[in-house]
């Protein structure tokens, strides 16, 4: 970005300092993130041990013990806590307690498949095409409807946002998945690829992936698109209601330079605010939809370490969960910083 | 006081959406305390003869794998709904309160500390963490009410925490402080009494989402387990019966829609009716 104005260097320094003091409160939040999430899961009743002997009912006291012995569990939590800080400062997450006792972050980001088939990439991968989607579609919806407000537009827009705000995301995706999955038997309804994909050629290979991508998307950014919109809509009515906006139509400004040079940076900002806080709310739903959809990615592996009570699984992806929304929020922060020349200068 | 109090319910008796939506909220209501008379059949009748039936005279809403009706098992699982809807928004309101109260009221190091707590918990992917912990203690529904409160009281701690920051200032608080009241008093009595306007919009939307949360744990099989009937487990057999029952995808999501919608045009209608800046043309 160029900044011609005078004083132009000075303000990069700013945002520089802005932005390395934004880094360095992110490491006392993720401390805390951690610290919380560990003691709920592991003072929680039940160990997972319990599931071992569930499954094996003949395992003596003595070999449960020594079980718990070996992962640690024998220990006060705060030494447990101490214990999986100092290893996870090294990215190691410790290995899973599953049957196969795979470190855990190789079964997220598993360096043996290719990008495609990684777990983290795959939620990642839905949830950015989520957001991209929410974005080209929300933000024109909302800028219409703000600008042409009580027209029939803004109305089945505003019956669309109630809609989209009370429909449960995976009844949704189950409405799809009966009309385009059976009845129409368009789209496939669960995997992230055909059983016949390694013998496609390239094109045929992204054409299976796009497919299977479709519903994924579209439902996990439905509610989104309902939000942001409406959000949008109402940002943007407060921004045109303002002077800056008269003097630039008195001005003699065309209504397309007013409502997209003017008055769209602002109501951007209210957005940018938005994305960041609705971070862990996609991460989240990650796990819903890729329960559905039957999609390999980090949710399911979270829903499959949870059923087992894989304490290290469990806390490596809510770990690495926090660690993408506080990622998201930075970002969130740094657009702002671009949207806003007030924020710049400070 | 009561003048706006007037204006108040003039605003929201004109929002004719808001109105309908309490409606339904309230027959809903009348459903869920009413279950066993309103429903035609016992929802854990198991009947071998008619399983997974469409739609009939004897079934209007069919049956499932277990020949139960789906109907009186949707009326059951109305209870459920409601009740998680409104413990655990009841826990999230009290802990938001509080927490709000003191750090707005107090200001300073307490402030900062409560801040960075809730910047915390809106960074957690909170669905993970109820996920985890709902699995580890167990998912019966007390758990349920507390975990979905326990993970929601944010927003309302941040709004109670504004209005106390407006409001602490104000002559009325003042003037009590130089009268010697305490500072529970001056809480409790005097500030907390004046906020609560957005506190309970927040609430009546609050219990649209703790609805929804509900359902989409029971789905996944995390929630509410079977044989107790909640909308999202019944769901959970249409995505199992998908290719042969759309009966029982349908039909408990609708419910769902339609009551999340009703919480909220009745939260949305309370907030446009309180905000006094719209307040302006026609009253």
């Amino acid at each position: 970005m160029k900044d011609s104005r005078p004083g132009g260097n000075d303000r990069k320094g700013h945002m520089l300092t802005y932005l390395a003091k934004r880094l360095f409160e992110m490491i006392p939040t993720l401390f805390g993130i951690t610290l919380i999430s560990f003691f709920i899961i592991h003072l929680a009743p039940g160990k997972p041990t319990d599931v071992l002997s569930e499954m094996n009912p003949k395992i003596t006291p003595e070999a449960r013990e020594q079980l718990e012995k070996l992962y640690g569990l024998d220990k006060p939590v705060y030494v447990q806590y101490g214990m999986w800080l100092k290893r996870v400062v090294k990215l190691d997450f410790g290995n899973s307690f599953s049957t196969d006792r795979r470190p855990v972050i190789e079964k997220i980001w598993d360096t043996k498949q290719k990008l495609i088939d990684r777990r983290l990439f795959i939620t990642f991968f839905i949830n950015v095409l989520s957001m991209f989607f929410i974005f080209i579609v929300a933000i024109p919806i909302g800028i219409s409807s703000a600008t042409h407000q009580h027209s029939l537009f803004d109305k089945v827009t505003t019956v669309f946002w109630f809609i989209g705000f009370a429909m449960p995301a995976f009844w949704f995706a189950l409405l799809l998945m009966m009309l385009f999955g059976i009845y129409l038997d368009w789209l496939p309804i669960s995997g992230f690829k055909s059983m016949n994909y390694e013998l496609l050629t390239l094109s045929g290979k992204i054409w299976d992936r796009t497919r299977h991508l479709i519903l994924p998307v579209f439902v996990s950014s439905f509610g989104g698109v309902a939000g942001f919109s409406r959000y949008m809509r109402s940002s943007m009515l407060e921004v045109i209601r303002q002077d800056y906006i008269t003097t630039a139509r008195a001005k003699g400004l065309s209504e397309r330079t007013v409502i997209y040079k003017h008055a769209l940076r602002n109501a951007l900002m209210a957005i940018i605010t938005l994305l960041g806080l609705s971070v862990p709310g996609l991460i989240g739903g990650s796990v819903i939809f890729e329960n559905i959809f039957s999609i390999p990615g980090m949710g399911q592996l979270f829903y499959m370490g949870v059923m087992t009570r894989d304490y290290p699984l469990v806390m490596g992806i809510l770990t690495i969960g926090a660690m993408l929304t506080l990622i998201g929020n930075l970002l969130a922060d740094i657009g702002y910083m671009f949207a806003d020349p007030r924020i710049r200068a400070r | 006081m009561s003048d706006s109090r007037t204006i108040f319910w003039k605003r929201f008796k004109r929002n004719k959406l808001a109105i309908t939506g309490g409606m339904i909220v309230l027959i809903l209501f009348i459903i869920a305390v009413f279950a066993n008379v309103v429903s035609p059949y016992d929802p854990s009748d198991i009947d071998r003869k008619h399983i997974l039936e469409p739609p009939n005279k004897s079934h209007p809403l069919g049956t499932d794998d277990l020949g139960r009706d789906v109907l009186s098992r949707m009326i059951f699982g109305s209870r459920i709904s409601l009740a998680v809807g409104f413990v655990a928004v009841g826990i999230a309101t009290l802990i938001g309160m509080i927490l709000g109260a003191i750090s707005g009221y107090y200001g300073r190091w307490i402030d900062r500390i409560i801040m960075r707590f809730i910047d915390i918990m809106l960074s957690i992917p909170t669905f993970f963490l109820i996920l985890a912990v709902i699995a580890y203690i167990g998912s019966n529904i007390w758990n349920i009410m507390i975990v979905i409160g326990v993970t929601s009281w944010m927003g309302v701690a941040r709004l109670v925490r504004a209005e106390f920051l407006s409001l602490k200032e104000r002559e009325f608080v003042l003037a009590a402080r130089a009268l010697g009241a305490s500072d529970i008093r001056i809480i409790f009595r005097h500030i907390m009494v004046n906020s609560m306007a957005p506190v309970f919009v927040s609430a009546v939307l609050g219990v649209a989402s703790a609805i929804l949360l509900e359902s989409a744990l029971s789905f996944l099989g995390i929630g509410i387990q079977p044989p107790i009937p909640s909308w999202g487990n019944i769901l959970t057999l249409g995505k199992d019966n998908i290719e042969i029952a759309w009966w029982l995808s349908v039909f408990p999501g609708v419910a769902i829609l339609i009551t999340v919608l009703s919480y909220n045009l009745v939260g949305e209608g309370l907030q446009d009716a309180l905000d006094p800046r719209l307040w302006g043309s026609g009253d």
